[in-house]
């Protein structure tokens, strides 16, 4: 009975309109552009999500293999991992120190992306800067799939009373939107590396408790389960080793997207002025800073623009490529 | 009927929610008898005057009641640092967030329908590649980049709209008009990407199921088939994440309001958050996450007249 070997059991006899109901519990936000938007399609259409899958889905996509858009998103990743993990070693410039010279310069091959308004070499704030970008993407997700994930089992497992009560509290949350409630936070708690990553962590727990919730729902149903139960197994055993190793890719899958999320919650910050203080470097305070001298040299606003979008674009692509692949049934979120 | 039996749930989160506005300014570090005096008047007979005047001493429960008993008549206290009315303020604020939120829901529809049904009614052929992988690429650029980019464009390069600024609808409607399209096409790009999507989705559901199939074999054009038949039904998850999304805008205008200079309720609350102005923070924040209670509460109710098995269904339970 390997549980994660079951990729082929038959759709749940639920009828695919059923998880239309639960309209009433909004999504959260973290005043991203897009709560749970690449896999959009996914949680919210129901049942019928399997079979558009199955008629629009280019075929090629259907099986083992990624493709070569999945694996450039995983090197730009990888990339900007590195950059991130060492910045001190990189051959690149110091950060903070400005070429008084050459002010907003175009890329050349002193500075091979530019430099600022300050003439900060951009390659290089754009390296340390990934290190914000990353701290703050890991930690937070790390705390919301950690602790929302554990709710979220035990919700979606042992169900009655405690679910309601757990579900309860968790859409009074997500009711109220996130970045108001970010802000607030932000200001009067504030503004350390630590404090950023560790507010938006704890405010991504409610929605990481329903991926996580709908992925047992689901899970918990499917004969392996039924099966490990009648052959005697305890509940601790079943959720360790049927439930979590079936619940904790999917949620991976989302908390991928979700670091997406993050990177562009700290650009949004960058630009309400409540981001990491200067003058560290941040992808967000990069393209704020630019935005002034956007009509003499836009590119101190693009580079860095470009670098954040395609980190949000690789961990959407890489997210949305593993979540179909793992995705149990998307249909009770 | 619906309505009636999702009223109390509708009344325990608006509660719930202003609990939350609540205590979330409430307990936070920070004397605001300090904020309201400034250090240098700060002795502590005057803090502890302007304490017992704000009633900050009582019991939270007896704060809180007071709060939500006066914000109920739409009393919200006075900000702290102008001593202008919190109510005043967001009362001339809310309009324009309020058009420039709809403008941007109205905008992305207005692509997003014709857009999604064309990828549906195209599955698989290339016209529908290009647009489900813009889509996907569109979901990646946050808000503050579209608008920059559009700044850039529009004002920097073309210099046909205004990069920032405000004209109330009342002094004159083109320039308002022309003053709100750059904010809310900023709110409305990834948007427009989520429903585009989400219309494809369903839509190609749509038309996999028999009742099409008996259009088509009746012989009704593919437009109507598309218009008349498949769109009401494909139309339910875009109808609730509109309502979501509205989330997502309300955010979104914060920094969409303070990147134009556009003077809105986000603005407004990110201004009263910075200098701690708190009973502006509770005002607004309450305000704020009050209607988005209500708009997904009222989607909710849309939902169900678009589909009837809504309302007798258990399905509403797994909430």
């Amino acid at each position: 009975m390997d549980a994660v070997r079951q990729e082929f059991d038959p759709p749940r006899t639920t009828h695919g309109n059923a998880a239309q109901g639960d309209v009433s519990t909004p999504m959260p936000n973290l005043g991203a552009p897009h709560p749970g938007a690449p896999d959009g399609a996914g949680p919210i259409d129901g049942g019928t999500g399997a079979v558009a899958e199955a008629v629009a889905g280019p075929p090629a996509k259907k099986k083992r293999g990624f493709g070569v858009t999945f694996w450039l998103a995983v090197t730009w990743l990888v990339a900007v991992l590195v950059c991130a993990v060492f910045a001190n070693i990189l051959p690149v410039k110091d950060p903070l120190v400005p070429d008084v010279l050459n002010k907003l310069a175009y890329p050349g091959p002193e500075h091979w992306l530019g430099t600022d308004g300050l003439g900060r070499d951009t390659l290089a704030r754009l390296v340390h800067g990934a290190r914000v970008s990353v701290t703050i993407s890991v930690t937070a997700v790390a705390i919301g799939m950690v602790v929302g994930g554990f709710i979220g089992i035990i919700a979606g497992f042992f169900r009655g009373k405690l679910e309601t009560v757990l579900m309860t509290i968790i859409n009074i949350i997500l009711a109220f939107p996130a970045l108001v409630l970010l802000l607030v936070l932000l200001a009067f708690v504030g503004r350390s590396l630590v404090v950023i990553s560790l507010i938006v962590g704890f405010l991504s727990i409610p929605i990481y408790t329903r991926v996580a919730r709908a992925t047992t729902l689901a899970v918990a149903e499917r004969e392996f389960v039924r099966a490990s139960r009648t052959m005697g197994a305890k509940n601790s055993r079943v959720l360790a080793r049927e439930i979590l190793p079936n619940v904790v890719l999917p949620v991976a899958a989302f908390g991928l997207v979700a670091m997406g999320v993050v990177i562009v919650l700290e650009g949004t910050l960058a630009f309400l002025g409540l981001s990491v203080q200067q003058p560290a470097p941040t992808w967000g305070g990069m393209i704020f800073d630019g935005k002034r001298y956007l009509s003499e040299a836009p590119h101190v606003v693009l580079i860095p623009s470009i670098a954040m979008f395609l980190t949000v674009l690789s961990l959407n692509l890489v997210g949305d490529s593993l979540r179909t692949r793992f995705d149990v049934r998307g249909s009770n979120l | 009927m619906y309505v009636l039996r999702r009223l109390p749930s509708l009344i325990a989160t608006l509660l719930a929610v202003s609990i939350l506005t609540f205590l979330m300014t409430s307990l936070l570090p920070g004397d605001p008898a300090l904020q309201i005096l400034g250090a240098e008047n700060a002795t502590p007979e005057a803090i502890a005057a302007v304490r017992s005047e704000l009633s900050l001493d009582d019991p939270l429960p007896v704060r809180y009641l007071h709060w939500i008993g006066d914000a109920l008549t739409g009393d919200f206290g006075r900000s702290y640092r102008t001593n202008e009315p919190v109510s005043q303020a967001i009362i001339e604020r809310l309009p324009v967030t309020a058009e420039i939120g709809l403008l941007a829901i109205v905008i992305a529809l207005a692509i997003a329908i014709p857009v999604g049904m064309l990828s549906a009614y195209r599955a698989g052929t290339r016209t529908d590649k290009v647009i489900s992988s813009t889509s996907f690429g569109l979901l990646a650029v946050p808000n503050f980049m579209v608008a920059i980019l559009l700044i850039l464009v529009f004002a920097v390069w073309l210099g046909v709209l205004p990069a920032t600024g405000w004209v109330n609808f009342t002094d004159n409607p083109v320039q308002n008009l022309r003053s709100a399209l750059l904010p809310a096409l900023s709110l409305a790009i990834a948007e427009m990407a989520v429903y585009t999507r989400l219309l494809r989705t369903d839509m190609i559901a749509t038309l996999q199921q028999d009742f099409v199939t008996m259009a088509r074999v009746k012989g009704v054009s593919n437009r109507r088939i598309l218009f008349r038949h498949a769109l009401r039904p494909s139309s339910f998850s875009l109808l609730t994440v509109a309502g979501v999304q509205v989330g997502a805008i309300i955010g979104g205008s914060v920094v969409i309001e303070t990147l134009f200079a556009v003077p809105g309720v986000g603005r407004l609350l990110l201004e009263a958050v910075l200098v701690r102005d708190l009973l502006m923070v509770q005002g607004v924040a309450l305000v704020i996450a009050v209607s988005y209670v209500v708009v997904n509460f009222t989607v909710d109710i849309l939902y169900s007249y678009l589909d009837p098995r809504i309302s007798h269904g258990r399905s509403s339970a797994r909430v």
